[in-house]
């Protein structure tokens, strides 16, 4: 059987891209390894651990659990396109620098996507809100209270510098 | 020499990459040409193999080969034996170690059967499901007791029984001190260690370039340069034709070391056929068989004990799940029964252990490495004997300390590094002192009273553990000024996240008097550093810390001799700080390092005889036995009555690793292992049935602790030096989750009043329901 394929046009990080793709390519496989975007991590592919996930649209999703012909126009943001141009680190990541909450580093893309979008949703989040907001990214190195404590950090700075 | 570096908690120089997604990970090597595997692996634990037809598969376009074991011809052999047995008199040792591919018979679930080679992954998988098996069943060898009654069915047919391994070690005379004791108390304990399950799954790249006739194989191992080694010697190749790199690796604890899986044996070895590079990914599913486990102990153990608690001996004969091959050795058996000695005076120890070949998964280390089962044990028969003694848990304990003369102290028994069982040093009452000061022990006592009258079931566990580090036999760097200044240094082990890129550079940064930033580390790529042990127990930033420190100071001794040449004037005379020597109080006359470095290679005139180019030395270290660190963990829970899930209020570890070098990755080393630990202990569990099918292979159903059952840890550190090593240092990789379980089982029964209840909890994991099942069991 000869797989069906479809002309996609996504755009990601703010740049657009047209390719054509098997309909059943997962997105974390198409953004990987066709666009190159190797930063979105893969762990489990079934939707658990979470290191996938990227913003569609600005939400997050497990770029495991779609396919590529599903993303087909719209706007995706990816772990590639959280510094600036300059290259400077956002909030989160800078946070996550400053504390720690990094080990191996494999999860790390997964929940820079997940908090970065919470933080926007909740600017003043509890510890507890920001675990519960955690608790769908698996990492194994750090016992989250690194990540914890960066994220708690960066909703602070991201208050303090919000005009 | 000033130390600003070492010591302080630095960020790490490898973050920057890993937050932009810029890190370069297994799967995200990409090269043209390049074919994809996908393992057929076998679905039944136990069967005979009576015939696999490819030919489908074959026909299938975008297939380029399928191979079995058939196929491999002279390359199929069984793999090497990681880890030899220690010398310990008369021990037995059955050597069966993995196949590449099955043949004749398979022996656990997820054994590969076949492998296809395919355009794309999509189409290999496809592939998969066009070939054709035909699989006899044979009952699955589970069980561990029913394995060695006569007449069980055989594991490996030609053994004419399931023994692995036999080892006994003893010292003093148990028999003896039972019979004098106040007390012996004896039980069973059964200790389930998990899996590791690394967020990155296990891959292979390999690449063989017909034209330079060289190999390059990216791997996520932690031990490159032994499976440089190996390959080459499985591939008929010299060493220096094969380049070994373990790139950035998401996670090791001990599966990914060393381990020349099926999959890392046929990658190059299809790539040297197809003469085109070929790349495997394992997916979570066979991660969950095809990655090695740590699972399951037996202990039967027994404590003889005074009046007053203290220990007279103790006796422990257990059985140890090795799964369908044996290639690690006795290295997870030989550290359960090592580490079980834990901080205590034993004067007599009587330990034999039946390594046991089953029908599952192969186990070898996982962090920890069967210290846990070894801790568990101890600590439970301790909680036990103080409650019979009406002694309270933590001064048992106290009581049976090794004091802090007694050190170096000698256990009489000999551990996984070929050598005594001696501690290096150590100081513990302290250490315990802190830790119960820290979680409030004697405040919570009086609390207790008062939450158990408003109906709360509020319970306290306190558990204390040796780790044996840094084990030998060595690790090597090259440190090497650039001429640009900057430092570069290379050495053989690999890592994992440990922060090595830092802690390494925090070493070099204070003894070439450079900024951290400023020295660049290279770790798991056998082309930059050729030899090599790897990272594994405990053992990189003592190793190969100690190896870097070396290489610096001669790096440095380098430069002044330079330095003074120039100025010529005495060495003392001169200053290394930013990157440059200047002579003391004429800040303005100097010599950067990359200056240095550049006449350090002259490109014309006579040098001096011995005189060695370069700003550069490469330098050794091998510690003559590992360094032991200890701690203690305490922990106050409340456990619901109803449905037994728990909340941890509160959590402390204290711990001594002698010297430090950078505590916020310490932090982060102990914060992840307790993380593990509360998993083991609590969460996660391999459930087979009695065919050895694993009924939870899956993220969903095997739980991994997330960010809500992980409680804040509140951490102290002791600083006893090890001497074993110039910069005093023992490993912590492992610390934060050897003493878990036991912490679990003390403060749940405590919490619960168990033992009112004539409820003991003799294993890990615990979950609610088997806490639950335990319950109901006991009541009448």
């Amino acid at each position: 059987m000869q797989p069906d394929r479809h002309e996609i046009s996504v755009s990601v990080n703010g740049t657009a891209y047209r390719r054509n793709v098997e309909s059943r390519m997962l997105l974390s496989d198409f953004l990987r390894h066709e666009l190159l975007l190797a930063g979105t991590h893969v762990g489990c592919e079934q939707g658990v651990c979470g290191a996938c996930t990227i913003l569609l649209d600005g939400a997050p999703i497990r770029s495991c659990l779609m396919l590529a012909v599903q993303a087909n126009g719209h706007e995706l943001s990816t772990i590639e396109g959280l510094a600036s141009d300059s290259g400077e680190l956002s909030p989160v990541q800078k946070a996550m620098h400053e504390h720690h909450g990094l080990q191996c580093g494999y999860c790390t893309p997964g929940i820079l996507m997940t908090m970065t979008a919470f933080l926007k949703q909740n600017p003043s989040p509890s510890e507890e809100e920001v675990r519960e907001a955690l608790s769908g990214n698996l990492c194994r190195c750090t016992g989250y209270q690194h990540i914890v404590d960066a994220m708690m950090a960066a909703a602070q700075a991201m208050r303090a510098s919000a005009p | 020499m000033t130390t600003r570096f070492f010591g302080a908690p630095v960020k790490r120089n490898e973050d920057r990459k890993l937050l932009t997604g810029q890190a370069l990970f297994i799967d995200d090597v990409e090269l043209p040409g390049m074919l994809h595997a996908a393992f057929l692996r076998s679905q039944a634990a136990h069967a005979r193999i009576k015939r696999i037809d490819v030919s489908r598969a074959r026909q299938r376009p975008g297939v380029v080969a399928v191979y079995t074991a058939d196929d491999y011809g002279a390359y199929w052999q069984p793999g090497p034996l990681l880890v030899p047995p220690p010398p310990i008199p008369g021990s037995v040792f059955n050597q069966r170690t993995q196949v590449p591919l099955a043949k004749d018979k398979v022996r656990h679930v997820g054994e590969p059967l076949a492998v296809v080679v395919a355009e794309s992954r999509y189409i290999a998988e496809d592939a998969l499901d066009d070939i054709e098996v035909d699989l006899e069943p044979l009952p699955a060898v589970i069980d561990l007791e029913a394995a060695l009654r006569p007449g069980s069915v055989l594991v490996h047919d030609d053994l004419g029984s399931n023994v692995s391994a036999h080892v006994h070690q003893s010292k003093g005379d148990y028999r003896a001190a039972a019979a004098k004791a106040h007390l012996v108390i004896k039980r069973r304990f059964a200790y389930e260690h998990g899996i590791a399950s690394t967020i990155e799954t296990r891959g292979v790249v390999a690449h063989w370039e017909a034209r330079s006739q060289h190999m390059t194989i990216w791997d996520t191992t932690q031990a490159p340069v032994f499976v440089r080694n190996g390959l080459a010697a499985l591939l008929g190749l010299g060493e220096r034709q094969v380049r070994v790199i373990a790139p950035f690796v998401g996670g090791g604890f001990g599966p990914k070391i060393m381990m020349f899986y099926p999959e890392e044996v046929a990658l190059p070895w299809i790539s040297m056929r197809l003469n085109r590079p070929v790349k495997w990914i394992e997916d979570r599913l066979e991660h969950f068989f095809a990655t090695t486990h740590e699972r399951g102990q037996i202990h039967d153990a027994e404590i003889a004990v005074a009046r007053d608690g203290r220990i007279l001996g103790v006796k422990d004969v257990f059985l140890h799940d090795g799964g369908a091959y044996d290639p690690y050795g006795l290295t997870v058996p030989i550290n359960s029964q090592c580490t079980l000695l834990g901080p205590y005076v034993v004067p007599s120890y009587d330990s034999a252990f039946t390594a046991v070949f089953t029908n599952l998964p192969i186990v070898t280390p996982y962090r920890g490495a069967g210290r846990q089962h070894g801790v568990f044990v101890m600590e439970r028969l301790l909680d036990l004997a103080a409650h019979e003694l009406n002694i309270d848990p933590a001064e048992i304990r106290r009581r049976n300390l090794i004091p802090a003369d007694a050190f170096p102290y000698k256990n009489g028994i000999i551990y996984q590094d070929f050598s005594q069982l001696e501690y290096d040093s150590g100081n513990y009452e302290p250490v315990l002192d802190q830790a119960l000061q820290a979680i409030g022990y004697s405040e919570f006592k009086r609390e207790q009273k008062k939450l158990r009258a408003q109906g709360r079931h509020v319970g306290i566990g306190v558990a204390c553990y040796v780790e044996g580090t840094g084990i030998g036999p060595y690790e090597g760097a090259r440190v090497q000024v650039q001429a640009n200044g900057k430092v570069s240094v290379a050495t053989g082990i690999g890592t994992q996240g440990q922060g090595h890129f830092t802690s390494l550079a925090q070493i070099v940064a204070d003894q070439l008097g450079v900024d951290v930033t400023d020295v660049d580390i290279v770790t798991g790529d056998t082309d930059q550093f050729y030899w090599g042990a790897g990272t594994f127990a405990s053992r990189g930033a003592v190793v190969a810390g100690n190896a870097v420190n070396e290489a610096s100071r001669a790096v440095r001794q380098k430069a002044l001799k330079l330095a003074s040449d120039a100025f010529e004037c005495a060495e003392e005379d001169l200053v290394l700080a930013d990157g440059r020597i200047s002579i003391v109080g004429i800040p303005e006359k100097f010599l950067g390092l990359g200056e240095l470095a550049k006449r350090a290679n002259p490109m014309r005139g006579a040098v001096k005889p011995g005189t060695e180019p370069g700003l550069e030395s490469t330098q050794y270290f091998g510690p003559p036995s590992g360094a032991t660190a200890n701690g203690v963990h305490a922990m106050i829970v409340e456990v619901d009555p109803d449905t037994f899930d728990l909340k941890i209020l509160k959590y402390v570890v204290v711990h001594d690793c002698g010297t430090v070098i950078n505590p916020l990755i310490l932090e982060g080393q102990i914060h992840g292992g307790v993380a593990q630990g509360i998993g083991n202990a609590f969460y996660e569990k391999l459930v087979f049935d009695d065919q050895g099918q694993l009924l939870n292979a899956s993220l969903a159903d095997y739980l991994l602790p997330t960010a809500l059952e992980v409680p804040r840890m509140e951490l102290g550190h002791t600083v006893t030096p090890s001497p074993l090593n110039p910069m005093g240092i023992k490993g912590a990789g492992e610390a934060g989750a050897i003493p878990v379980g036991p912490l679990f089982a003390q403060a749940i029964e405590d919490a619960l009043q168990l033992k009112e209840k004539n409820v003991e909890l003799l294993e890990v994991p615990l979950s609610p329901s088997r806490i639950f099942d335990l319950i109901k069991a006991s009541e009448p």
